[in-house]
């Protein structure tokens, strides 16, 4: 855990100092370059795009109009295991934000749902009155923490990130990700490889099932589906660093101040 | 002095009057949202056909919706760069544009439930509007929040939808400017990129 928190603090301080801002790499960064996320790779990119909406098509698309078609309970069951587990993020990113509160009932809700809830399949905290709250990872912790997030980029099957995200993401693979640690690490002898890559190809299932209508809807009405699905991911994720629910803090009323004057 | 009197009383009354009618004709933004929605749901019966929910969409968009507004929302900072010929021409190709993926996007819908449940008033020009799209057994909840533009009280209009958070004026927004800077700041890429999806 120290080992951990020197990483993440390290890289935090790196992202910090403009070291992966990947833009001007220059102290003389204007407010509004600190404020907005440049696409430094566009080329590359797209191209990337093109090679995941292809991959969707073929493979994930038609596995979740499959997975679909599973009774109800299946599916909410499944979806019930895949959130169970990225509590294991969540849990250490709540101590690392300092929501304490978070924290408690997050463990709370994984002990009770791993075990009475027979391998989180079930979600019996929530009838408890433990209602589930929102989902962290180190992506959002480094942002918390005042981290700019860096280039925006896409990864092939990974998809769109950000130098902070997917430093996050790297964090989950250098011991941040204890799920990780006791699948593909071997921490124990009672997990393997594939019970991580499984629950990860699951989650994306799982995901992709319940918004392929949205999915589509975008696609079809995007003149840019590239730019429309960059703003979508950067409005989320800043959503979800500053834990925000309400529209009030998300959204920056002077970008209509010029419209109401005309 | 009695006749003085009495014509004073006289236009206190109209006074009065004028300033309680117009107060009363003064709508509440969470009213207004949810008589969208009512009508919203009417149009979006699943045994209407394809053409009727069309056609009422579009003729909802056009009296609730600030589209005109939401067009120079949607060019930024490009809009200033306009001449009054070219303004002309976005004004066009943005409403066709506009109607056609609002048409599209509702029509996804079948048989919605929303419940409207509160309001927040920014300033006096904008409320916000607060709803839940309820599950389905393929969908989960939706939170849709409604940006009001309430400069006229008595004629408020729908200026953004926020899904989850997510501002679709300001995708939209993006969207225009990824495909202007894409081809060296020429506006004209953007007229036809608009033209190109109404005509689909």
């Amino acid at each position: 855990m120290k080992k951990l928190f020197c990483i993440i603090l390290t890289v935090s301080l790196m992202i910090n100092t403009n070291a992966f801002s990947g833009s001007e790499g220059s102290e003389t960064l204007s407010k509004s370059s600190r404020t907005t996320t440049n696409d430094c790779f566009e080329g590359v990119s797209r191209a990337f795009f093109s090679f995941n909406q292809g991959l969707d098509r073929a493979v994930f698309e038609p596995l979740a109009k499959g997975y679909r078609k599973l009774p109800k309970p299946i599916r909410k069951g499944t979806g019930n295991m895949v959130n169970n587990l990225s509590n294991l993020v969540t849990i250490p990113n709540n101590l690392l934000q300092g929501q304490l509160q978070q924290a408690g009932l997050n463990t709370l809700r994984f002990t009770l749902n791993t075990t009475i809830g027979i391998l989180g399949f079930f979600d019996p905290a929530n009838g408890l009155g433990l209602k589930a709250v929102g989902k962290e990872d180190y992506g959002q912790t480094l942002g918390a923490w005042g981290s700019h997030s860096g280039c925006y980029f896409v990864l092939p099957v990974l998809g769109p990130t950000t130098v902070r995200d997917f430093t996050g993401t790297v964090i989950n693979f250098v011991g941040g990700d204890p799920w990780y640690n006791v699948t593909v690490r071997q921490d124990t002898n009672y997990f393997r490889d594939r019970d991580f890559y499984i629950s990860k190809a699951t989650n994306s299932v799982d995901f992709r099932a319940k918004n392929i209508e949205s999915f589509d809807s975008l696609e079809r009405n995007s003149i840019d589906f590239y730019a429309s699905v960059k703003s979508l991911y950067l409005q989320d994720r800043k959503k979800k660093v500053g834990n925000s629910d309400s529209i009030t803090e998300t959204q920056d009323d002077s970008d209509w101040e010029e419209i109401n004057n005309n | 002095m009695k006749n003085k009197f009495i014509i004073f009383l006289g236009n206190l009354y109209l006074i009065f009057f004028f300033f309680s009618s117009t107060s009363a004709n003064n709508i509440d933004p969470k009213d207004f949202i949810q008589e969208i929605v009512d009508d919203a749901k009417k149009i979006l019966i699943a045994s209407n056909s394809k053409e009727f929910k069309s056609e009422k969409l579009t003729e909802m968009a056009k009296e609730k919706v600030d589209i005109i507004g939401i067009g120079y929302y949607s060019l930024g900072s490009y809009r200033k760069a306009l001449n009054d010929e070219q303004k002309e021409k976005y004004n066009l190709l943005f409403k066709d544009y506009f109607l056609k993926s609002f048409t599209s996007r509702l029509s996804d819908y079948s048989d919605p439930k929303i419940n409207v449940l509160s309001s927040e008033k920014k300033n006096e020009n904008y409320t916000i509007v607060y709803s839940l799209l309820l599950a389905t057994d393929k969908k989960p909840e939706v939170k849709i929040d409604w940006r009001v533009y309430t400069k006229n009280p008595q004629k408020l209009l729908i200026r953004d939808v926020i899904i989850e958070g997510l501002s679709l004026a300001r995708t939209q927004k993006e969207e225009f400017s990824s495909i202007i800077e894409n081809n060296s700041g020429d506006i004209n890429a953007l007229f036809s990129k608009l033209k190109e999806f109404s005509e689909q």
